[in-house]
């Protein structure tokens, strides 16, 4: 980071600012009075902590969960940091390379790509949420059947993605399945035998 | 009893595979630790010159944030007090940047502050609030303008034995005086390892004078020295975990800033600090494959042989370190020229260090060898398979030597078999399908087969299973998994009962993963800790047991409960009364290379076969084929080396086709920041890879017959793509990557 030109518009500290007025127009009515002046005087940094929090209901894996989270906070921040699912993996933070794929409501989604507090009462599906107990996915098994990874980092958005690919019909070719996990990027380069995963998992006709 | 199964060669699986596709592998910044806070740095936004101040007190006053650390406000580390040391004696190769310690920038983004707080949130806001002032000086980002300045590396001017000098054998430069003779420039640009896994460290002064750090790195004992150095501290308070490493390509072949920055922090706030770098900062400041400069000259005979070759590369450093890799080895050894000249230089630019990537030097220098090669069989109106097999050597011209093994020519076979190597027509250009043309094209690898010093810990447990551990890491080969597959072979027993434990540096010494030389130092040291783990069992049972007393240890068998004899199995004695007498089952073994190095040239071997189409209309370069072939030995994973293989393969196509990052030399700084810009090939860009193994054991390099995978399933696959191009095409790329915009 930080690496934009010298001159470019600096990043004031638009958070106090934003704090000051457009917050203090619309959580007026929510907040009590003094806590609201002691945030515009800023007397106290933790009072900006408390009402910048947003109620947020989650299924994640099954479970449902009430959370209260920061508007800024990704869904993969939220994942690995919070909730403690480090399955989920950051390869890049900008939708590039497929390491954080989850499901939401049965859709892959980059997680680093959107907010946490967008998915309000929805599904989420992660690594961790993919085998039946101790009974791997039939994904999960292909994948260390055909040794489908190599370092592991990339894998779990991989087989999420993979898992998808099939659920939404784009496995039904080598070259279709090439274009449709084109958006997990594997460095180690187990392309070959991750389609050869999803292949077998087709082939073997079990439900995904 | 029923034999066990042979475990060497097999395709197990991976013994960590369940891990992996479950989440539940721990990389360095998934440690749960009580108290953990965030780290976030900024950068320089200059290239070079001085700070003159840094504005942190917004960040410092940011909610959550508990420290801004900048060079005004470090504490004192140790190992960076250089005060006492003669300062007309600068180190032989310099060293790497001190993290704030003056006020010295040296390149785009390095790290002039590090702000923890308590959530990831805060500190990557409060990171934005930190402004550094500064006096700018001129810097020099390029290498094509540097080339003046070229120096020969340190080391070569102070041993004249060390392989960065000059290599003469025949006359200078006798390619000037042949008949048949061609003269290219080849550039490589600057390429980056991007693992997937971001550069990570999590650390923990456990106590103050007590470091524990979860790290990226390939090499646990390296980090521990460097780190306990650095803070003044014995390497044994200090502790290194990198069990799962999420990838490197050589990236985590070196302590970097990040880690001194992250460890200052943690001793600032007292609180385990975790610190992740973002894919920006992965070009900057954890190394790169170095922008590459490189001439060759070669003549040769009419029917084919190689008169002389002259080599020479200017390889770009950085301004304090002097970074050197082996980009000329291939050329001395590959091929019988009689005349011979390789010359290596350096070129000081003001940017962050390079480190080895993938194949490093060799894949660098392998593709202006082979792309040579290529254009002088061309220029013969020759095959250039049949040109190589005429200059093939069976002994190492270098020096002479025999080599331990080379099944070179059989690799050729393989290849030529199984890519249809006979459809290639001499005359470029000659085959089209539709829109596009089609071409082949071949490239030679090789990289020494390496071996160093390992020690491996073996113990029985009470459930009967046996546990193995050392220092070792694994970024991907499967590490773990070939080594749990000798211990079967060695113990005889289901690998189900046996755990390899690695990635710590409390376990059994061991050297850094890189240089392909892991199976070749950690496996024999594997085999002889479980060998003399029998023996020890033989030992404690022979207490009790007088048909243990005269066994020898090949004969032991361990079976679910009890240690038997495969000449007897009447004899038997429960584990549980072995481990019931005094000093326990526990061995450790170092294992050492024995010297054979001295009389054998020992090297790993590779060609890779591409076929490639290119738009008539576009100039899209599309690798429809690709076959690896390898004499490496003996392989003990048939499954996991191919995966190697492949996966080296695909590292080819983003050298070749895509990979490149670029600086704006005005500034200094990448333009490059992201897989937007810097594009690594993705599923659909890879083919279905091909991959054959000679699969002979190599009988010096160690009793396994091992010689290492990793590099030689990389180098020569660039060329033998920009060869296919050629095919295909008529036309030459000797500038890497081959885009549209040089076809069209």
């Amino acid at each position: 980071m930080n690496t934009e030109p010298e001159n470019a518009s600096p990043h004031d500290d638009s958070r106090r600012t934003f704090l000051k007025q457009s917050t203090l127009l619309t959580a007026m009515a929510l907040v009590p009075g003094p806590v609201v002046s002691a945030a515009e005087a800023k007397l106290d940094e933790r009072v900006a902590e408390a009402i910048e929090q947003v109620p947020l209901s989650l299924k994640v894996n099954g479970k449902k969960l009430k959370l209260s989270v920061e508007p800024r906070t990704t869904l993969l921040d939220l994942l690995r940091e919070q909730l403690h699912l480090n399955g989920t993996k950051k390869g890049c933070d900008y939708g590039q390379c497929g390491a954080c794929t989850v499901h939401v409501d049965g859709q892959r989604v980059n997680s680093c790509l959107s907010f946490a507090v967008m998915h309000d009462g929805k599904e989420i599906t992660t690594i961790e949420g993919l085998a039946d107990g101790d009974k791997l996915h039939p994904m999960q098994e292909a994948f260390v059947k055909h040794d489908g990874f190599q370092c592991g980092y990339c894998t779990p958005g991989q087989i999420m993605s993979a898992v998808a690919c099939v659920r939404e019909g784009h496995a039904g070719s080598e070259g279709e399945i090439r274009e449709y996990m084109s958006g997990n990027i594997c460095r180690c380069g187990a392309y070959s035998n991750i389609v050869a995963a999803i292949q077998d998992v087709k082939k073997g006709g079990q439900k995904v | 009893m029923k034999t066990p199964e042979k475990q060497i060669g097999a395709p197990m699986d991976r013994v960590d595979g369940r891990l992996k596709v479950t989440g539940a592998a721990t990389y360095s910044a998934e440690y749960e630790l009580p108290g953990i806070t965030y780290a976030v740095l900024v950068g320089s936004t200059i290239t070079k010159g001085r700070i003159t101040g840094i504005d942190s007190k917004a960040a410092e006053r940011a909610p959550g944030v508990l420290a801004v650390i900048t060079h005004f406000n470090s504490p004192k580390v140790p190992g960076f007090d250089t005060a006492g040391k003669d300062p007309s004696q600068p180190a032989t190769v310099g060293g790497p940047i001190k993290i704030f310690h003056d006020d010295k920038i040296r390149f785009n983004d390095q790290p002039i502050a590090i702000v923890v707080a308590d959530t990831l949130e805060r500190a990557r806001f409060a990171a934005r609030l930190v402004k550094g002032q500064y006096a700018p000086e001129k810097h020099q980002t390029n290498l094509e303008a540097s080339k003046p300045q070229a120096f020969l590396p340190t080391s070569a001017k102070k041993n004249p034995k060390n392989p960065m000098n000059d290599y003469q054998r025949g006359k200078t430069d006798a390619y000037k005086a042949g008949a048949i003779k061609l003269e290219q420039d080849y550039v490589i640009p600057t390429e980056v390892h991007h693992p997937m896994e971001l550069q990570a460290i999590t650390a923990h002064w456990e106590a103050p004078d007590r470091l524990t750090i979860y790290d990226k790195t390939q090499g646990t004992m390296a980090t521990r020295r460097d780190f306990a150095k650095e803070w003044g501290l014995p390497e044994e308070n200090v502790k290194v975990i990198a069990t799962f490493v999420g990838g490197a390509f050589g990236n985590a072949l070196h302590s970097w800033p990040h880690e001194s920055a992250a460890i200052m922090a943690a001793k600032v706030v007292n609180r385990p600090v975790k610190l992740m770098l973002t894919r920006e900062q992965m070009f900057t400041m954890v190394g790169y494959r170095p922008y590459t400069w490189q001439k060759i000259g070669m003549s040769a005979t009419a029917d084919g042989k190689i008169t002389a070759i002259t080599h020479e590369s200017i390889g770009q450093t950085s301004s304090y370190e002097e970074f050197t890799e082996s980009t000329l080895a291939q050329t001395r050894m590959m091929y019988q020229s009689p005349n011979l000249t390789t010359r290596y230089r350096l070129a000081s630019l003001d940017i962050g260090s390079p480190i080895w990537m993938r194949g490093p030097g060799e894949a660098t220098g392998a593709f202006a060898l082979e792309s040579a090669m290529d254009e002088m069989a061309h220029q013969l109106g020759i095959d250039p398979l049949e040109f190589r097999l005429r200059n093939y050597t069976d002994t190492d011209p270098e020096n002479g030597k025999p080599w331990s093994t080379k099944f070179l020519k059989e690799c050729y076979q393989l290849g030529a078999d199984r890519i249809g190597w006979n459809k290639r027509q001499l005359k470029p250009g000659s085959v089209r399908d539709g829109d596009w043309q089609v071409g082949y094209g071949m490239g030679v690898g090789t990289f020494g087969a390496h071996r160093g010093a390992a020690t491996v810990g073996a113990q029985l447990l009470p459930n009967g299973t046996v546990l193995l551990q050392c220092a070792t890491t694994d970024i991907g080969p499967g590490t773990g998994t070939v080594m749990t597959q000798i211990a079967a072979d060695t113990l005889g027993m289901d690998p189900q009962k046996i755990r390899f434990e690695l990635g710590n540096s409390s376990f059994p010494k061991a050297g850094t993963q890189g240089g392909s030389s892991t199976v070749n130092s950690v496996g024999p040291a594997t085999q002889q800790a479980c060998l003399a783990l029998k023996d020890k069992l033989r030992q404690l049972a022979a207490v009790g047991s007088a048909a243990f007393a005269s066994a020898k240890k090949e004969d032991i068998i361990l079976t679910d409960g009890y240690l038997t004899l495969a000449s007897n199995s009447t004899a038997r004695v429960p584990y549980a009364e072995l481990l019931k007498q005094a000093g326990g089952t526990a061995v450790a073994v170092e294992a050492k290379p024995d010297g054979a190095g001295q009389k054998y040239s020992m090297y790993s071997f590779s060609v890779h076969f591409a076929e490639v189409l290119v738009h008539v209309l576009t100039g899209e370069v599309r690798v429809s084929k690709l076959v690896s072939c390898a004499d490496a030995g003996t392989i003990i994973n048939e499954k996991t080396a191919a995966n190697q293989m492949k996966g080296g393969a695909v590292g080819g196509i983003g050298m070749a086709l895509m990979e490149h990052a670029i600086i704006d030399d005005r500034y200094g700084r990448y333009i490059t920041k992201d897989f937007a810009d810097y594009h690594v090939p993705v599923n659909a860009d890879s083919p279905d890879i091909q991959v054959a193994f000679v699969n002979q054991p190599d009988p010096y390099v160690n009793a396994l017959g091992t010689k290492g995978i990793g590099e030689i399933a990389t180098i020569g696959v660039a060329p033998a793509i920009a060869n296919a191009v050629f095919n295909a095409t008529g036309k030459r790329v000797r500038e890497l990557p081959i885009t549209p915009d040089k076809l069209v």
